[in-house]
């Protein structure tokens, strides 16, 4: 069973994001998650959903999936609205015992509710429909000039495609440790946290030492397959732009031009401005 | 000259105490001389500790030898300018097939060795299919390798290494983690490669029934070669086996009884069928 875990979150289907260069999703994200903080009305934060409405539905994932990984911030999301129509300074709106809610707190709550979530569900298409090994792929080829740095990009892609391969291995090595260490009367369920943090000392060693010898037999085949570092290195699925990618590169474009010229207009109304508080 | 060549090979493991100071020198490769001809399938047997393993490291440069010579394709392993050379002309197949799988996908996992060799894309492709053909597992090279039976991924890291293209395949123990049936998969795709392919095998092993369909075999104990001949020379000295800690294969052990009470059979029986036509049933 552990053998199945889907890493990341990866969604298989086919779609026309899918099949884009993992560079294009992972700027676009970016881009994307930036523009947010540049919009000053509402009509900014519209021209935002309707562009992640069209991804969405381009990219055949059901929109519950992405609902599933809001889920995990949903505590996230309450606390920082519950702060901020409290605790924000202005013209009062409603009283409850000591509590006070403004109008500038209301704005600010949803201005920052619609960020987050737009910033989660933006950022899981790209995640939904990347395998992890093209993400890792695209992060190199768009870190390569950090090499002037001496940052050493291509181990660093290389050893997160390598952990992206063991994480089920060592899963399942734990699964057996953990059932011969029960067969033998250990006991991981019941005690006190300290006391079930001390029963994973005889899971963990085993499974380090595990570990590094993986790693140790990994290396010397690794070695033994001429692998000498990224220098001189060819690769079998080169990312090369296509003329999709080209497409959607233009699609971003356009988004950020129409969203920011729209986004940074002043409205003749102060609540659809949430940017432009006094 | 052969293809692999070694001369007073030696290997001398260090082992030290906790403070670094030196406890005792093993010598796990003991001057050792042989040479392998191109095409050959080469059996190398022994019990563990027998010196087997450190040796098959020496052809492929992953050890050095203490002291002696060895020679792949006429280079000096020792020689660091033909490193890669060396490596990529005596390919080397590990025990654990999980440790050895780089790639999240078959394909991407045989296509490793040559993206280090600096192969242009298009005949990766290439060297990929054609490999994953030899060993037959075109029809899964899309698979996850973690899906895969131990059989099976030791035919994918035997792909990788033959899309290198070595003259020679070196494999330590490749079916030691395996089941009966993975271990069958694994040696028939190897006896394939030897005659199809024409690719030199070394086969360490310490399961006798893989090595009937050698050409040659060295048996390895305590670091020298103890014995050295074709499988029916070596399968005919039973005692001598059994001295070495090896379990000979039961139909050459019942030959070797029947014998021994009186049948008139010939030396070093090797499968079924043989002893059946000697008996003349």
């Amino acid at each position: 069973m552990l053998r199945d875990i889907t890493l990341g979150q990866y969604y298989q289907t086919e779609s026309c994001i899918h099949r884009l260069d993992p560079r294009v999703k992972l700027g676009g994200t970016i881009l994307f998650i930036l523009s947010l903080f540049f919009f000053q009305n509402a009509l900014g934060y519209a021209v935002a959903v309707l562009f992640l409405g069209i991804v969405i539905r381009l990219s055949h994932v059901p929109f519950k999936y992405m609902v599933r990984g809001m889920k995990s911030i949903l505590f996230l999301l309450l606390l920082t609205v519950v702060f901020n129509l409290f605790l924000t300074q202005g013209t009062p709106l409603v009283t409850i015992w000591k509590l006070t809610v403004t109008w500038e707190g209301v704005e600010l709550a949803l201005t920052m509710a619609v960020r987050l979530t737009m910033l989660i569900i933006g950022s899981s298409i790209m995640t939904l429909t990347t395998t992890p090994n093209n993400l890792t792929d695209g992060m190199e080829k768009m870190m390569r000039p950090l090499k002037i740095f001496k940052i050493p990009v291509h181990e660093v892609a290389m050893m997160m495609s390598i952990a992206l391969r063991f994480i089920p291995i060592l899963l399942e090595e734990t699964d057996k440790i953990m059932k011969a260490q029960i067969a033998r009367g250990a006991d991981f369920e019941s005690g006190s946290l300290i006391k079930r943090a001390k029963a994973l000392v005889p899971l963990l060693v085993p499974l380090f030492i595990s570990a590094f010898r993986r790693a140790n037999d990994l290396a010397m085949a690794m070695e033994s397959r001429c692998y000498r570092g990224g220098e001189g290195r060819t690769k079998m699925k080169p990312l090369i732009y296509k003329k999709r990618d080209f497409a959607a590169y233009t699609c971003i474009l356009v988004y950020l031009v129409v969203g920011i010229g729209l986004g940074r207009l002043v409205l003749p109304f102060s609540l659809w401005n949430p940017g432009m508080m006094p | 000259m052969g293809i692999v060549e070694a001369k007073d090979l030696t290997y001398e493991y260090i082992r030290r105490d906790e403070e670094g100071n030196v406890e005792g020198i093993t010598r796990a490769v003991d001057e050792v001389s042989f040479h392998i001809q191109p095409g050959e399938f080469i059996a190398i047997l022994g019990h563990n500790g027998s010196g087997k393993s450190t040796l098959a490291k020496h052809i492929n440069a992953i050890l050095y030898p203490t002291e002696g010579t060895i020679w792949v394709d006429g280079m000096d392993t020792q020689d660091e300018k033909q490193l890669w050379n060396v490596r990529q002309t005596a390919g080397m197949v590990f025990q654990n097939p999980d440790n050895q799988i780089i790639g999240q996908v078959v394909e991407e996992d045989v296509g490793f060795g040559p993206e280090n060799m600096g192969i242009p894309t298009e005949e990766i492709w290439q060297r990929v299919e054609e490999s994953l053909r030899a060993v037959g597992m075109y029809q899964f090279r899309k698979y996850s390798p973690n899906k895969l039976s131990g059989g099976q991924k030791q035919r994918v890291s035997i792909a990788g290494v033959l899309a290198m293209h070595p003259k020679c395949i070196v494999l330590d123990e490749p079916t030691a983690m395996l089941d009966p049936n993975g271990r069958k998969e694994v040696i028939r795709a190897v006896r394939g490669l030897n005659q199809v392919e024409g690719v030199t095998v070394i086969l360490i092993t310490h399961y006798m029934e893989e090595i009937v369909h050698a050409d040659h075999v060295f048996v390895m104990d305590q670091g020298k070669i103890a014995m050295e001949g074709t499988p029916r020379e070596i399968f005919s000295q039973v005692d001598r086996l059994q001295d070495l800690r090896l379990d000979v294969p039961q139909v050459t052990l019942l030959a070797y009884e029947l014998q021994n009470r009186g049948l008139p059979l010939p030396d070093g029986i090797l499968t079924t069928e043989e002893l059946v036509q000697a008996l003349g049933l």
